[in-house]
């Protein structure tokens, strides 16, 4: 038995909230490989309860754009029934999730990037979008905290924590690019007050990224001219093994719950 | 928040007995205040078939809302029917817990919440952890603690020990 699959339409509203949305999801899914295995028990039970803020802003944003997208499909058919071109996220958000230094470099980068657009989300003309980066805003900021925190600990810690994490940078460092990356759906988000072009928020990142990078004594690894596609569903090999272990319930027992 | 509630529907007895046994539902994660005492009872109105209870979330992933949810119904349903709504905005804020709701709390072992800053006055980038005020132990007073985790059992709190009387205790996060 297996369940068919649910397509979005091509609306740039739907697509500016599923690049959000399906962030939010997709890392969730990564920090939820944690559970059970970080090396000490505060970890399991941080990542754990960052996955599950994740999964709820995902949850909230996943229903609106089904909502603005009209077709009658809910958050669960979203997130469970699409196939991988119709996800939305960056390619970092998928990536494997590597050592604990990986995760953290990817955490800081990622909970900063979302701090600074809930920011902006909250003066969007659409109210549910306001109100939804009212609520998450004080979500990240614990989890930009936390993430820089342990940027800071690792980096400035041994000579095998420093060099993990300088490691983890050199691989990450060319998947930020996407999460700057201009295009007409966000410039359609723009024209509409939605919310902001992603490119507008790269100095504030930027500038917070070099005072905790600096605090770590951690150095810039090189710029990278590559920038991956994940915002228009061209997503790395990692994707579609993810989606199978997260959607394989929904698959196989259609509207299973428990 | 509640008490302006309170007034506004003391007029009619209806509301206020259900305002009453609003008051007596538990937190499911904190059962020692009640969601009333937490804030997240935003409104009650009288509807054509029984009532409509206004909730907000406490955290965008809270895992209890449904279950808050099913409370509500269950206890209110001699009320006629239960309409539930759930509203986002404003966000709830921890300074929504009522001074009972804190003093309960502090009694059952979780140092409350202090006040948030508004979130232009936050810092975004980190604050040290030498930097960050002193939390006093809801068993002792003593504010020589220290932070064992910045997340804990649930969402809403995280983890201290005190190094006075040697308690672990948890602390309901500013948020």
């Amino acid at each position: 038995m297996s369940q068919a699959s649910v397509q979005v339409g091509s609306s740039p509203q739907v697509k500016y909230l599923l690049r959000i949305g399906d962030s939010c999801l997709i890392l969730a899914q990564r920090l939820g490989e944690w559970c059970g295995h970080a090396p000490i028990l505060e970890e399991d039970l941080a990542l754990a309860n960052m996955a599950l803020d994740l999964l709820g802003q995902a949850r909230a944003l996943l229903t609106h754009a089904a909502h603005l997208d009209g077709q009658g499909h809910d958050e669960d058919q979203l997130a469970f029934l699409r196939e991988e071109r119709q996800y939305l996220n960056p390619v970092l958000m998928e990536l494997p999730r590597g050592d604990f230094a990986f995760t953290q470099v990817r955490n800081f980068a990622v909970a900063t990037w979302m701090l600074l657009l809930w920011r902006r989300l909250q003066s969007s003309t659409d109210p549910e979008v306001a109100a939804i980066a009212a609520k998450a805003v004080k979500e990240s900021a614990y989890h930009q905290q936390h993430a820089a925190d342990w940027v800071v600990r690792l980096g400035d810690g041994t000579a095998e924590s420093t060099a993990r994490m300088a490691e983890a940078l050199a691989q990450l460092w060319p998947l930020f690019n996407e999460l700057f990356d201009a295009d007409a759906v966000d410039a359609a988000a723009v024209a509409l007050g939605l919310g902001p072009s992603w490119a507008e928020l790269k100095p504030e990142w930027t500038a917070h990224l070099n005072e905790v990078l600096a605090d770590a004594g951690l150095a810039h690894p090189k710029a990278s001219a590559y920038v991956s596609a994940g915002r228009r569903g061209v997503h790395s090999e990692h994707m579609g093994h993810l989606l199978a272990e997260m959607q394989y319930l929904q698959r196989a027992y259609p509207g299973g719950k428990w | 928040m509640v008490s302006s509630h309170q007034q506004q529907s003391s007029p009619c007895g209806r509301l206020a007995a259900a305002w009453e046994v609003l008051r007596q539902i538990p937190d499911p994660e904190v059962p020692v205040i009640s969601l009333c005492d937490l804030g997240i009872v935003r409104d009650l109105r009288e509807t054509a078939g029984g009532l409509e209870v206004v909730l907000t979330p406490t955290y965008s992933g809270c895992p209890a809302t449904e279950l808050i949810q099913d409370d509500v119904r269950a206890a209110l349903a001699a009320f006629g029917e239960i309409q539930i709504t759930m509203q986002r905005a404003p966000a709830w804020t921890t300074d929504w817990i009522s001074e009972e709701g804190r003093e309960k709390l502090r009694a059952y072992g979780i140092a409350p919440p202090g006040r948030v800053l508004s979130a232009e006055a936050q810092p975004i980038r980190l604050v040290h952890r030498a930097s960050l005020n002193k939390l006093a132990c809801p068993r002792c007073g003593s504010v020589h603690t220290e932070k064992l985790s910045a997340f804990g059992s649930t969402a809403c709190k995280a983890l201290y020990r005190c190094l006075a009387c040697q308690e672990p205790f948890e602390h309901f996060k500013p948020i």
